[in-house]
């Protein structure tokens, strides 16, 4: 009943917008009727997902039961995100061979990921990569300390997949920028509440599937309109753009201390992120775990090399047609993230245009559904449950604070998602990545491999990481000259990874070693145990029975 | 899980096997990673020129082909890995767990 309702909503909403602004671009029925049956087969699993989420295992990691093979897919569905296939693509269609130090230094965390930390994280914890970092510190510091750092990560992710989500409705439907938001705010919050981690984790395979297929067919295309032969492809690029330098790194990695900062948020923040860590807990034990990471690994790879030949497609094929030119402000409609979407018109017109559209769409639910769910268990299993109520709440109680976290977090989405609407969404991400780095990361791994790890080390070393990187953030030209409209920035580099992991990890290490407290000695005392267990899963969390 | 059960698991030589073996690899395998990548990182920032650097008579640089191989190169990396740590060190924690229960 609620279901059909809203369709008959959103359907009503597109229809009447689409008339309303019909003057920007033709009706694109195929587009339309492509989403509606994502958003249909989506809302059915949400309901069936639904009447199979009854504990709070259930809503947090999906019973455990998720197969290795499938949460591959699904994490490969979290990190294929809006950003990276407009934003990337993007990249490529204007700097070219930049766009591909963007991609590789995306996809090398997942080798680290995988040796240092996935089956450690599964081994220890529960539901958030906050009870890894707590299992022998103190909970309410720690914790705390973990879910700012999640919800600073998971907000700026969020802004820019709402960003993303916005343009590209904008351009596809004439559907004003702020209505798209609220649509993809609504949807969203729908799927985490009712379906929890099940609904969220097949809405990620069904969209990895369709992204992976649709990317193939498109760079399948490029490659056949230029012979199948990479030096066409780059020779026609270079010849539109009348310069060799898009083959070469360029001004996206202007110094070498930017380049190292870069290289550091990518890497280790991929280990940081919330969203990403939570995935872990949904597959039964450290076997799975392994096996994700090297499924994940391979689908995100191939996706990259497909979103670069789709970058270069895109200026051998939009450069020279005035349809996908901005006669006004110059490039092509839209600007450059939405390179992939034009490519994808003039490969294979309006239906594939529908097609693409509805998948980078679905991609854009996806994301923001495993990065909601990733924020709402922050606030309800770690800031509620376990600071708030010092483990004294039942489950029911967690899931339902976990409900109203998910709908208060969509609602903050749509707000920052519209007061963003006008920056760089690939940038964005690399400023997310750079929290997780710089708090999350350090805290987590230094609790798994360092003995010595006190709770004072972990809370002040972890609390100077995050600090630096957001003031190092807001100084940077990003926010200090975009957003607050100064003339020049206070931190040069453009992220602040080298710094503030440095100061993170030194500041740990300072305030462990100084803590001679009783806490200490038995916060230290502790590891023994923890180690066994992270190295043996012998105690870990098992599947649930259903 | 009571002391006793890590006090056994801790004391069972095969414990020690796996930790050793264990970590050795995955540190070994993550400083290729490191190397590799970073190794590609200074590259550009230092001397984005070297790959600007033409393959034989055409357009195509060496930076793109060496790209594509880091990208592959991580991929086969977490393939050695599971490969290995599906087998032999599960097959080792296992015995370990068996040891374990056997004992009781």
């Amino acid at each position: 009943m609620k279901w059909g309702l809203l369709l008959l909503t959103l359907s009503n909403f597109l229809f009447a917008a689409d008339a309303q602004f019909s003057g920007k671009r033709d009706l694109n029925t195929s587009a339309i009727i492509m989403f509606l049956l994502f958003v249909v087969a989506t809302l059915g699993i949400t309901y069936w997902a639904a009447k199979r989420t009854k504990t709070a295992k259930d809503f947090y990691t999906a019973g455990g039961g998720i197969t290795g093979f499938q949460n591959g897919l699904a994490i490969a569905g979290d990190y294929m995100s809006a950003a990276s296939f407009l934003g990337i693509s993007g990249l490529v269609y204007l700097k070219g061979f930049d766009g591909l130090i963007y991609s590789i230094g995306f996809l090398v965390g997942w080798p680290i990921i995988l040796f240092l930390v996935a089956e450690q994280l599964r081994n220890l914890g529960k539901y958030t990569f906050s009870d890894v970092a707590s299992y022998r510190l103190k909970q309410t510091p720690i914790r705390t300390l973990a879910a700012f750092g999640s919800l600073a990560t998971v907000a700026l992710y969020l802004i820019a997949q709402m960003v993303g989500a916005g343009q590209l409705i904008q351009i596809l439907f004439g559907l004003p920028y702020e209505y798209a938001v609220i649509m993809v705010g609504i949807l969203m919050i729908l799927y985490v509440t009712f379906g929890g981690m099940l609904a969220t984790t097949w809405v990620q395979i069904i969209k990895a599937v369709l992204l992976l297929s649709g990317a193939s067919f498109m760079a399948i295309m490029i490659m056949y309109k230029v012979g199948f032969s990479f030096e066409n492809l780059f020779a026609q690029a270079v010849e539109i753009k009348k310069t060799v330098a898009i083959l070469a790194p360029g001004g996206l990695v202007s110094d070498p201390i930017s380049a190292v900062s870069l290289g550091i948020a990518l890497m280790f923040g991929t280990a940081g992120l919330p969203h990403i860590l939570m995935r872990f807990f949904t597959v039964s034990d450290a076997k799975e775990a392994r096996k994700s990471v090297f499924f994940a690994t391979g689908f995100i790879g191939y996706f990259y090399i497909l979103t670069f030949i789709i970058g270069f497609g895109a200026i051998v094929l939009l450069s020279a047609d005035p349809q996908y030119l901005d006669a006004v402000k110059g490039g092509i409609i839209g600007g450059g993230n939405m390179a992939a979407i034009h490519t994808a018109h003039a490969i294979g017109g309006n239906i594939f245009l529908g097609f693409i559209s509805a998948v980078a769409f679905a991609t854009i639910l996806a994301v923001v559904s495993g990065l909601t769910l990733a924020g709402a268990s922050a606030v309800s299993h770690d800031l509620y449950a376990n600071v708030f109520a010092r483990g004294r709440v039942d489950e029911v109680t967690e899931m339902k604070v976990s409900k109203y976290s998910t709908i208060a977090l969509g609602i903050v989405a749509i707000i920052l998602g519209i007061a963003f609407e006008k920056q760089n969404i690939a940038f964005m991400v690399g400023l997310a990545f750079a929290i997780a780095a710089s708090s999350n990361f350090p805290i987590l791994f230094l609790s798994m491999f360092w003995g010595k790890l006190t709770t004072k080390g972990a809370v002040w070393g972890g609390s100077l990481g995050l600090l630096t990187a957001i003031v190092l953030v807001v100084l940077s030209k990003a926010v200090w000259v975009d957003i607050l409209g100064n003339k020049t920035a206070i931190y040069a580099y453009g992220n602040p990874a080298i710094f503030s992991v440095t100061i993170a990890f030194v500041g740990i290490w300072l305030f462990s070693i100084m803590d001679k407290s009783e806490d200490a000695k038995a916060e230290m005392a502790a590891y023994e145990h923890q180690f066994i267990r992270s190295q043996t899963g012998i105690g870990a969390e098992g599947a649930s029975s259903h | 899980m009571s002391q006793n059960v890590y006090d056994r698991v801790k004391a069972n030589p095969k414990y020690t096997e796996l930790v050793e073996k264990r970590s050795s690899f995955a540190w070994k395998l993550s400083a290729v990673m490191l190397v590799v990548y970073y190794a590609f990182i200074l590259v550009i920032a230092f001397s984005p020129t070297s790959f600007a650097q033409k393959i034989g008579s055409g357009v195509t640089t060496i930076g793109i082909p060496i790209g594509f191989a880091v990208i592959i190169i991580a991929f086969v990396l977490t393939g050695i890995y599971t490969q290995r740590a599906n087998g032999e060190f599960d097959d080792l924690t296992n015995q370990i767990k068996e040891d374990i229960r056997s004992e009781k």
